[in-house]
């Protein structure tokens, strides 16, 4: 398969914080590609150099077969692009910011209304609102359909879903989900790790190092080590009891559970159990599971600090 | 529960025609930990602005900290803290000086705020870097420090908004040890999230939606009466029949 | 064509800018008005009911004559009537009056025997301005006493200057300001009001999405400067208009050539605002060069207020770079002078490379891409 997106040995630096550092990837045609990482990671200024408005210090990159230095021009009238916030003219109506995107990329809200009308339709009933006075949720959703309006080949979207409420989100991927359908290619980055699952492929970005590239199943086998789900009536003396126990690998909170991580290779949920009765916590359940998106990150994360210390 | 540090009663904000909070009555007691949430423009934020005195109800009543939101708002500024992820500490000050400005917003003495800073820079483990810049600090020192600045006046509650907005997950729960810590010692938290793994992390959550509360319980117990085992369906549950037309 | 529609599409976008944000709107149409009924009413330099005091140590035919003459102007008030020229300094610390004529004794008898009197004119100089002009009138006041006495007690000796003001015999001060008026609001709307609009767009992040659009970095420059040229266009006719009919301000030369400067002028202070907004990136920061960079100079250096030739050297140099100058001399030059372009040739031509120089700079350092 042709690849829509060609990053190889991309180094950014400002000043002194290097944003950026060997950084390579390989995006398929029709794929839908996360990166995965905080704020910070360097995910704003990949994007930029994908969308040819920075220059990579080192290495080079191609979108779309086309060399993102010799070829801006035509890079930049095939991508659709949505930077992190949400580009919108808020003193301008819905119908107004769509209608003047469609003109400055030199089509007509009409001539490609069929891949936008799904998501517009849903916008429809305010289009004569200022985009300035719509929901973190709505704003999204319209410059999404200012970024497709004409129909790009390649969408770089940059964390269109932070401070996006939990719906909103979940809405968003469904449109996402979608378009792939209309064979457009999708990168989109995002801090929110559950959003990782709905990838095809991911990137797991930190401190503008690629840790990972994988798809998501793929990403979780680099987990290894036994994972327990535990929980117990009081959750925060769980959390230090169990970092306690000379065995403990990793102890983190997550949701209503705490996920445990053993150093040993194997082990059973009545080992634990054992330990844990010795305290005073009552109601403990303990379950093997398998290891998320979460989990692998967080565990990169580590490994990766710990190899910079040494 | 001992007497609640927030009290709320059919509290009520009009903007014109539109009722950004419809009457909303709660209360959460000392030391708790109280997630808030709701969808964008549900009116989170309108309530939150009524509880720090930063706006003034249309009608309801509230006490927070023990002091009415309508006539003592400058006692309540006095008595709560606040964080958000967009403003809590100045970029071009150092963490010296970060310290030293909210102690004197907050008015305390300079003794005590000189006596403070060295107590909480060397908690945190910023001695270090206390006079370098908040801009070239790691996101994860910034939030921590700026978590402890809004606790330097020693405030009986402190409103969290959105902390841990694009902050990557280690950090995230590095953050919500100190939140633990912090109603350990007795410290009533309000914190709003948009990570709804987040929300089963607080003693009890409540939801908004459209103005009102729909749903406000222990993350286990609204899970199991609304029969799903996650707080990420059931919010969508609760907010799902009006999403398509939020403001 | 389709290029044409995105851009004539960016335009209608800007005007919905302009008009949308209503307060904007409001200064850039209200302010020329206000500015001129300002400076036309209420900040002159004419003086009225100038307070003084005579000491006439003469009293004779002569120093009543000329006391006369002074009261009958409508400029002076006599307040005090004094004794000795001892009380002249209490009366001024006081504040009670601002000019003290002295006639020395025996005057009138001077006047007649030698053809010359000494006539003291003492003003309070805590107030140089006011001071200035009260003594230029106290002289031609006296002047014209002795030209018309010359026939009656013989001709003093010496030339005795008449002056005429050209073009301005009145010194009405609307006439100055005028000019000076329409530059700054020149720069004010074209100047300020471009560099905070494009900068604004890189603010918001908008800027990133037109890069990355099928418009050219020229469409978007030209894009961003047309509404600000109408409107300019429009104030500068406006504030012609009301010159014209409130304050009978004449315009003795071409309207058609005073036009074209105009928008000459209007285009160098359009390519200010775009130089300003491709070395900043911050709106306030734009605000900040616009408004200490380009609306102080103008006010103080450029002649409108303070004129060029009085300042010292190094201002003297400095004001050649400040583009209101040359527009202001060419505005003068063909409103109260009736000048043509035969004359004006060297400072339409500076004002035109400056131009050319700003754009030049603008393009150089409009980035396609992201510093």
């Amino acid at each position: 398969m042709k690849s829509a997106v060609l990053v190889e040995g991309v180094t950014k630096k400002f000043k002194t914080v290097t944003a950026l550092s060997n950084v390579s990837l390989k995006i398929s045609e029709g794929e839908l590609f996360g990166i995965i990482g905080a704020d910070g990671a360097g995910k704003t200024t990949l994007f930029r150099i994908l969308c040819t408005l920075m220059l990579a210090d080192e290495g080079r990159a191609e979108v779309l077969g086309l060399d993102s230095l010799k070829d801006y021009r035509g890079i930049r009238s095939r991508i659709g692009y949505m930077p992190g916030r949400f580009s919108l003219y808020t003193d301008l109506s819905v119908e107004e910011n769509l209608k003047f995107f469609a003109t400055v990329f030199n089509t007509t809200v009409e001539e490609n209304y069929e891949l936008i009308a799904d998501i517009y339709t849903q916008l429809e009933p305010f289009k004569k609102r200022m985009a300035g006075q719509l929901s973190g949720g709505m704003k999204q959703k319209l410059a999404l359909c200012c970024a497709l309006i004409h129909r790009p080949d390649l969408l770089l979207l940059d964390e269109p879903t932070t401070g996006v409420d939990a719906v909103s989100r979940r809405e968003f991927w469904q449109m996402l989900g979608r378009l792939k359908e209309q064979e457009i290619t999708i990168l989109v980055s995002t801090p929110y790790m559950d959003e990782a699952s709905l990838c095809d492929r991911v990137a797991f970005l930190q401190d503008g190092t690629i840790l990972a590239v994988d798809t998501p199943a793929g990403i979780t086998g680099l987990f290894t080590a036994p994972l327990f789900a535990v929980r117990a009536n009081d959750k925060h003396k769980l959390l230090t009891h169990l970092r306690s126990y000379p065995h403990a690998g990793s102890v983190y909170a997550f949701g209503s559970t705490v996920h445990y991580a053993d150093s040993r290779s194997s082990i059973s949920t009545e080992e634990i159990e054992a330990y844990l009765l010795d305290s005073e916590l009552q109601d403990i359940k303990i379950e093997k599971i398998e290891p998320g998106i979460e989990d692998t990150f967080m565990a990169l994360m580590k490994t990766d600090k710990e190899n910079l210390h040494e | 529960m001992s007497e609640p540090v927030i009290h709320t009663e059919e509290l009520t904000r009009t903007f014109g025609e539109f009722r950004a909070v419809d009457g909303i009555s709660f209360s959460v007691g000392a030391g708790e930990v109280f997630g808030f949430l709701g969808a964008n423009g549900a009116g989170k934020t309108t309530a939150m602005k009524m509880l720090t005195g930063l706006l003034l109800p249309t009608s309801g009543k509230a006490t927070v900290a023990g002091f009415d939101v309508f006539s003592e708002t400058e006692s309540i500024k006095r008595n709560i803290g606040y964080m958000s992820q967009r403003f809590s500490l100045y970029d071009d000050l150092t963490a010296r000086e970060n310290i030293r400005f909210f102690g004197g917003i907050y008015g305390l003495s300079s003794s005590i705020i000189k006596e403070k800073s060295e107590a909480l820079l060397s908690s945190l483990d910023l001695i270090a870097v206390a006079d370098s810049r908040i801009s070239d600090l790691p996101l994860g020192w910034k939030q921590k420090l700026a978590f402890s600045v809004a606790l330097l006046h020693e405030p009986k509650i402190v409103f969290l908004d959105e902390p841990t907005g694009g902050v990557d997950p280690l950090t995230r729960r590095r953050f919500w040890d100190m939140i633990y810590e912090a109603a350990d010692k007795g410290v009533t938290v309000f914190v709003t999230t948009h990570y709804m793994d987040e929300a089963e992390y607080c003693d009890r959550v409540s939801i908004m939606v459209n103005g009102r509360i729909a749903a406000l319980d222990t993350p286990m117990a609204m899970k199991s009466s609304f029969g799903v085992t996650t707080m990420d369906e059931l919010f969508i549950r609760l907010v799902r029949p009006t999403a398509g037309d939020g403001i | 064509m389709k290029e044409w529609s995105s851009f004539v599409g960016f335009v209608v976008k800007e005007f919905y800018h302009i008009f949308r944000d209503r307060r904007t709107a409001a200064i850039l149409f209200g302010m020329p008005v206000i500015q001129l009924l300002l400076f036309g009413y209420a900040i002159r330099n004419e003086i009225q009911e100038v307070k003084i005091g005579i000491a006439d140590l003469s009293r004779d035919a002569v120093s009543q004559a000329i006391t006369d003459k002074l009261l009958s102007s409508g400029t002076f008030v006599l307040i005090k009537n004094l004794q000795s020229p001892a009380e002249i300094e209490g009366a001024f610390r006081s504040g009670a009056m601002s000019e003290a004529i002295v006639f020395e004794p025996a005057s009138g008898k001077e006047i007649q025997r030698e053809g010359s009197m000494d006539i003291q004119v003492i003003t309070d100089g805590s107030d140089p301005n006011v001071s200035r002009i009260v003594t230029g009138y106290t002289a031609s006041v006296v002047r014209d006493y002795l030209s018309e006495a010359a026939t009656t007690i013989g001709a003093p000796k010496g030339v005795v200057p008449v002056p005429l003001m050209m073009f301005n015999p009145g010194l009405k001060s609307v006439y100055l300001f005028v000019p000076g008026l329409m530059a700054l609001i020149l720069m004010l709307v074209s100047a300020l009001m471009t560099s905070i609009s494009i900068t604004r767009e890189k603010e918001s992040g908008t800027m990133e999405v037109l890069l990355v659009s099928s418009l050219r970095p020229i469409q978007i420059i030209v894009g961003k400067v047309v509404p600000y040229f109408l409107l300019s266009f429009i104030n500068v006719v406006s504030i012609l208009v009301i010159a014209s009919l409130v304050f009978g301000v004449p315009c003795r030369g071409s309207v058609v050539l005073l036009m074209a400067e105009s928008l000459l002028f209007i285009i160098t202070a359009l390519s200010l605002g775009m130089f300003i907004s491709t070395i900043t990136g911050s709106q306030q920061v734009a605000m900040m060069i616009s408004l200490g960079g380009l609306l102080l100079p103008t006010i103080l250096l450029s002649g409108f207020i303070f004129p060029v030739a009085s300042m010292p050297l190094p201002l003297q140099v400095i004001s050649n770079v400040i583009p209101a100058k040359w527009y202001l001399i060419i505005v003068r030059a063909i409103m109260l002078k009736g000048a043509s372009f035969a004359v004006l040739w060297q400072e339409t031509l500076v004002l035109a490379v400056m131009t050319v120089v700003l754009i030049g700079a603008s393009l150089r350092n409009f980035s396609e891409r992201l510093q």
